[in-house]
């Protein structure tokens, strides 16, 4: 009892005494709820704190859903984060609405970030400055079930042509003619907008948006993408949107052969009942390859100042160093946003990372102004083909006129 | 002067006694609605006036309100996207409450009559307004899908009927949402029938049975007029219910909220996306007011249509 009691008051006494020296500074950190994620941030945390005793570091997450409206009304209120989580698409609404600050080059130096991290990171750059860095960044892939591939007698996909053929080799049909096991899944709010805009468009020679950031698909390229696109649907009758609700629902049940996805899918497939593999997006007839990258940066928040920016920098140097980065890959299995981590040949060899890897050496980066309604005229734009019957030509100027409309809106 | 204030200064306590009862009665009736009154001041009525506001101005969150007139106004009406919202949001209207009242009045009337297991079936009905309305969408979602997972549409080929694509066709998927939704509030509806036939005397019916009128005449000359509260209340009820349709739209569409190609979006959705996917808040409000009058007209002019003639 009596050793009990002494303990305790020796605990006790021990906490107040820690309680003194960490009164130094406590920062927030924001991110959204996505399982993975916190725990990693956690672990972070767990050692940014051990070496830097005299600061706490407090990690605050909301759903995705609401997770921009939270940071915006936090800054009406007067009391953001100080170091906050942004998808690189954010940026313009973030840097103009003053919800985070400029890094400070004295402290994050702009040559090492232009040498030592993937060239995508230039998104967070605006005029002379970088707002934000990533820990992780991701890419597009092209997931195949190996059991429907085996079944079929086929290898992986290299180019289009390939995957057309493969399609239609896996695809299964009821006696009614409807598609019981789609051969490649449509689902353009899913990740094919990103496939089409940076990709397919690329691969029939054109470009998704000009120098100055305005709509540019709408040209031959932009149609022949289109239709590549719609006639999986309505030619080879190979997929169907809507089929099982999302594209990566019906791989998830093994009843689609192929779907383009990304690295964030990763943790969700592991556990498919069934064997799959990944290859890189398919090339063009002559070889021509294009990739999608985005991320989510860390930025830090435009309240901070004094000892917590200091402490929000210290924190952000960690949260982007290369032992940050091979926790993220680890726990969330993300891709580390430097060079030297991520290109190891570790990684370039491993047969599920090596085809995301190979496609952050040539991604494309798109600039979105607000992602969710740019996405949303993509989507429209198939819709007007499969469901109404528009021309390709058509439903595509009505696209790039809409998608212009919002990008002008937004850089008033 | 001063014997003025010397009287009010002795007679302090007497105040109250100057007073009527009346006057008293209804100091009493104000202090207690005060409360009520300054929290729906303060919860409904300011917030009304401020959107009235912000739909003049170009608030986006983060900057602050500019007064830019009637350009929100402007903007809107010339977008045929909300027009398109516009006949959607009165499509819900025009097709769900008459198709929920008669069914649900039909249920009723017959329920009504039905002995055997009457309050099991009366349960069964009133299940569905029970259920979270998100819940009910994702099943309803699933129900519509196509084979081999759709339940209706497995049904339908192995009848060897075509697939039907429901929430997949810009004709049939506002159909397809607005199902659900009046079978949810349908439980409700048939409850509030019932309990408005059983309030109709049954001298009534006696009284016409002896002078030998019909099954028909009865419900037209005596139960359907004796119904009018009960209809009156149910007909403003479920309008505004299918005004602000929004979560049976939202849960069974989220992939492309309001679609395909805006043909099931509701006001309140684009509401909604303009305020907190895009936080165009001025905007937003401008549409807010066009639902507000929306609501304040037709809630108007069904409580004229259906008034009682003295």
């Amino acid at each position: 009892m009596l050793t009990k009691a002494k303990l305790a008051g020796l605990a006790a006494g021990v906490s107040l005494l820690a309680m003194g020296s960490a009164q130094a500074v406590e920062i927030e950190y924001w991110q959204y709820v996505f399982d993975s994620r916190v725990q990693a941030m956690d672990q972070l945390i767990a050692k940014f704190q051990e070496a830097n005793p005299d600061i706490t570091v407090k990690q605050t997450t909301f759903p995705y859903a609401d997770y921009q409206t939270r940071v915006v009304a936090a800054k009406v209120a007067g009391q953001g984060p100080d170091v906050v989580q942004l998808f690189y698409g954010w940026t313009d609404q973030f840097v103009n609405g003053g919800l985070i600050q400029p890094l400070d080059p004295a402290v994050f130096p702009h040559a090492e970030i232009e040498s030592d991290f993937f060239p995508i990171v230039s998104a967070m750059k605006r005029g002379d400055s970088y707002y934000g860095l990533p820990t992780a960044v991701r890419s597009l892939a092209l997931f195949y079930n190996k059991a429907l591939f085996d079944e079929a007698g086929l290898q992986p996909p290299q180019n289009l042509e390939e995957l057309v053929a493969a399609a239609e080799a896996t695809t299964k049909r009821d006696g009614g003619g409807n598609i019981t096991s789609a051969g490649i899944t449509l689902d353009m709010a899913g990740q094919d907008h990103h496939w089409w805009r940076e990709v397919l468009v690329r691969q029939n020679g054109g470009e998704p948006y000009d120098a100055e950031g305005n709509v540019a698909y709408d040209s031959e390229a932009g149609a022949a993408a289109l239709k590549f696109y719609t006639d999986l649907q309505t030619e080879h009758k190979v997929g169907l949107v809507g089929f099982m609700d999302e594209g990566q629902a019906a791989f998830r049940a093994g009843m689609a052969a192929m779907t383009i996805d990304g690295t964030f899918r990763l943790g969700a497939f592991e556990s498919n009942p069934f064997e799959w593999g990944v290859v890189e997006l398919p090339a063009d007839a002559n070889g021509m390859r294009s990739n999608y990258s985005s991320y989510f940066a860390n930025a830090i928040g435009a309240t901070a100042e004094g000892e917590e920016l200091e402490a929000a920098q210290k924190f952000l140097q960690y949260i982007s160093s290369p032992e940050a980065m091979e926790i993220w890959l680890d726990v969330v299995g993300e891709l580390p946003a430097r060079r030297d981590v991520a290109l190891t040949d570790k990684n370039l060899e491993d047969p599920i990372l090596g085809p995301f890897l190979k496609g952050l050496e040539y991604a494309q980066t798109t600039q979105f102004y607000d992602e969710a309604a740019q996405r949303q005229t993509a989507i429209d734009m198939v819709n007007r083909v499969l469901l109404e019957n528009q021309s390709i030509e058509d439903s595509l100027s009505q696209a790039a006129q809409a998608e212009q409309a919002i990008i002008d809106q937004a850089r008033q | 002067m001063p014997s003025a204030n010397a009287t009010s200064q002795t007679n302090p306590a007497r105040f109250s006694d100057r007073l009527s009862i009346g006057t008293k009665r209804v100091i009493w009736a104000w202090t207690f609605l005060t409360l009520p009154i300054l929290f729906y001041a303060g919860i409904r009525f300011y917030p009304t006036f401020q959107a009235f506001w912000l739909s003049l101005t170009n608030w986006d969150l983060l900057r602050p309100a500019q007064f830019i007139g009637l350009a929100n106004y402007q903007k809107m009406f010339a977008d045929p996207i909300f027009w398109k919202v516009f006949n959607n949001t009165f499509l819900y209207l025009i097709i769900g409450t008459p198709v929920s009242l008669v069914t649900s009045f039909v249920i009723a009337f017959y329920l009504d009559r039905v002995r055997f297991m009457h309050s099991f079936i009366r349960a069964l009905y009133f299940l569905p307004f029970l259920t979270t309305a998100a819940a009910m969408g994702w099943v309803w979602r699933w129900f519509y899908q196509p084979v081999p997972i759709g339940v209706i549409n497995g049904f339908l080929s192995t009848i060897g009927i075509a697939q039907q694509p429901f929430l997949r066709s810009v004709d049939q998927a506002l159909i397809s949402v607005l199902v659900p939704a009046i079978w949810a509030g349908l439980g409700f509806q048939v409850i509030i029938f019932m309990a408005g036939l059983r309030a109709i005397p049954g001298t009534f019916y006696e009284a016409a049975r002896i002078d030998g009128l019909g099954e028909w005449a009865i419900l037209r000359k005596i139960t359907i007029p004796l119904l009018k509260p009960t209809t009156v209340f149910l007909v403003v009820f479920s309008s505004i219910g299918f005004l602000r349709i929004f979560d049976q739209v939202y849960n069974m569409t989220t992939n492309d909220p309001g679609g395909p190609l805006n043909s099931t979006k509701p006001l309140v959705l684009m509401i909604y996306q303009t305020a907190f996917s895009s936080y165009q808040m001025g905007y937003a409000a401008a549409q807010t007011v066009v639902l507000f009058t929306i609501l304040l007209v037709v809630s108007l002019l069904q409580l004229y249509v259906l008034r009682e003639k003295k």
